[in-house]
């Protein structure tokens, strides 16, 4: 048991000088450098996380303004179609209307045109008739003029005539 | 993926168990060889001589490493190879004449002894001993426990008095593997940092992934909770080189047939690591933590009275408790693996070869689980050490402000 507890001059030496060295060896050589990398390493790592994590801001935000860019796009869109139609409904109202316009003004112009003729061709009739009754009245004159019979045959032969029209 | 993971953990564990019986069937045989021949069989003899500092490396039955031994006596240095000590059974019952110093060295209870006499041979009461173990009918007793037994017997204390013991600077089996961790460490980061070097900014590869995330681990989950972002790269030096290489020495100790190294489970070793802490602790206090020691704000005068001579014996007791908790949780491991082992022979001795053989599945079923224990207090203990080391140094370091606030 003495053996155990005891502590030996030589063994602390040798520990105390290896563990120095080695302490010192490994804070050169080894410690520093590792240290150094993997705190290079988790800075490059947060760097590179943090710039991920812009992008995607970035990204989101790009995404957003397209989508404001489409939204306007349709809403334009639609305006441009509805004013087409509009103005299109428009014109329709009002080439029917003016088609409607100039047929009834043709009607009406054709209404007058026919009174118009109408009255003329009732001139004409009365001119005709009038005439017709002159020149009747002229022979009636002439033929009552020689014989009494004759002049009654006559009339009764020109009053057919007449019964004609 | 599932099926292929779930094999390689199948092979791995199967691998494991077979290393655990091996590891658990060599030291069975040479202590058979000690119980079976040579009276009683003492358990807490055997378990003491595994757990102990030694000046050789017993790998497997005859195969034993001689290490460098460096004696400062008042004569002088000597240096020398442990093999010198060495007689025919592998046993360290020699004595060794330096022809420089002129001293006679032996080694007694492992430790180098200066004893009377000039020449090699045994004449004190421990080589009597001897003579006696290796007299006829016990020739095939393994040379490595005859030193044992002869430590057990009353008559080997006798050797004591004729030696007077030199201090010893030898590489003894605990620096040995210490400087063989501390060397893999140094490897194994220094090659992880020029991979840093050479791949930098890009992902880690092998070396680097394996032992990134235990650096990841003892710099996120110990250093900067304990200390702040800011001072923890001032300490992490200190913290990382603790952690591994307490972490490697453990493991070191689990690792069958290396010669049962207990580095951190040796009390000179904690020591010098709890030392450390404890200078660092002190030359990196504040004037804030040396206040709250030497005068405790808002305490009562009387209350301070006590306080303060308490709180300067722990500044003490911290590091001296960090000593003991990791010697005694590695030596405890090694202690109860050898105490089951101890049972087989036990049983054995008592009650026949039957009842240790049945003895032995039961004990080895149960040093396997052991096994997986040992191997989580490995990292555990390690962890546990430098998580404390951070905190007294968080102590140590505190500012002002940060303590205003729940007073």
């Amino acid at each position: 048991m003495e053996g155990l507890l005891s502590v030996s001059v030589g063994t602390v030496f040798w520990a105390s000088v290896a563990f120095l060295v080695v302490l010192f060896i490994l804070k050169k050589y080894a410690w520093g450098p590792i240290l150094t990398s993997l705190d290079e390493r988790s800075q490059s790592i947060e760097n590179a996380l943090n710039e991920a994590e812009k992008a995607r801001h970035e990204m989101a935000g790009l995404k957003a303004g397209n989508e404001a860019l489409l939204r306007e796009a349709r809403n334009e869109r639609d305006r441009i179609l509805k004013d087409a139609k509009d103005i299109g409904e428009k014109v329709k109202a009002e080439i029917e209307s003016k088609a409607r316009e100039n047929a009834e003004r043709l009607m009406a112009n054709a209404r007058l045109d026919i009174e118009n003729q109408k009255k003329a061709a009732m001139t004409d009739i009365k001119n005709y008739m009038a005439t017709l009754s002159i020149d009747i009245a002229e022979k009636l004159v002439r033929e009552k003029l020689t014989d009494a019979e004759r002049q009654q045959a006559l009339n009764q032969a020109l009053a057919a005539e007449i019964h004609v029209n | 993926m599932i099926f292929s993971l779930h094999t390689q953990f199948l092979r791995l564990s199967r691998l494991a168990v077979a290393a655990v019986v091996m590891f658990l069937v060599v030291p069975a045989r040479l202590l058979a060889s000690g119980g079976g021949s040579e009276g009683k069989f003492n358990a807490g003899e055997v378990i003491m001589h595994h757990i102990q500092d030694a000046h050789s490396i017993h790998l497997i039955g005859d195969l034993t490493l001689p290490l460098p031994c460096i004696v400062k006596t008042d004569k002088g240095w000597d240096f020398f190879s442990s093999g010198v000590f060495m007689d025919e059974h592998h046993g360290f019952t020699r004595r060794y004449h330096s022809e420089k110093t002129g001293n006679t060295y032996a080694l007694v209870h492992e430790q180098i002894t200066v004893v009377e006499g000039a020449d090699g041979h045994m004449e004190t009461a421990h080589a009597d001993l001897h003579a006696a173990e290796t007299a006829p009918g016990h020739g095939e007793v393994h040379a490595a426990d005859s030193t044992l037994r002869a430590e057990a017997a009353p008559e080997a204390h006798a050797a004591h008095s004729h030696g007077t013991p030199v201090t010893d600077f030898s590489i003894t089996k605990s620096v040995f593997g210490m400087l063989l961790m501390l060397a893999l460490v140094v490897f194994l980061f220094v090659r992880m940092a020029r991979a840093y070097q050479k791949r930098r900014g890009q992902a880690p590869k092998g070396l680097q992934n394996l032992l990134e995330p235990l650096v990841l681990f003892i710099k996120d989950e110990v250093a900067i909770p304990a200390l702040g972002k800011k001072k923890a790269m001032r300490y992490l030096p200190f913290l990382l080189t603790a952690f591994f290489f307490i972490w490697a020495c453990n493991l070191l100790g689990l690792v069958p047939f290396s010669g049962g190294f207990n580095i951190t489970g040796t009390l000179s070793v904690t020591l010098v690591l709890a030392t450390m802490v404890f200078v660092i602790t002190t030359v990196s206090g504040n004037a804030h933590y040396w206040g709250h020691i030497l005068w405790p704000p808002g305490v009562p005068l009387f209350v301070k009275l006590i306080l303060v001579p308490i709180e300067i014996m722990s500044v003490f007791m911290k590091p001296a408790v960090l000593m003991i908790r990791l010697t005694a949780n590695i030596n405890a491991g090694h202690i109860v693996i050898l105490a089951f082992t101890s049972l087989i022979f036990i049983f054995a001795e008592k009650s026949g070869a039957a009842a240790g053989y049945g003895v032995g599945i039961g004990a080895s079923l149960f040093m396997i689980f052991m096994y997986f224990i040992e191997l989580l207090v490995a990292f555990l203990q390690a962890y546990v050490f430098t998580l404390l080391a951070a905190l007294y140094f968080g102590d140590a370091t505190q500012e002002h402000h940060h303590e205003e606030a729940h007073h």
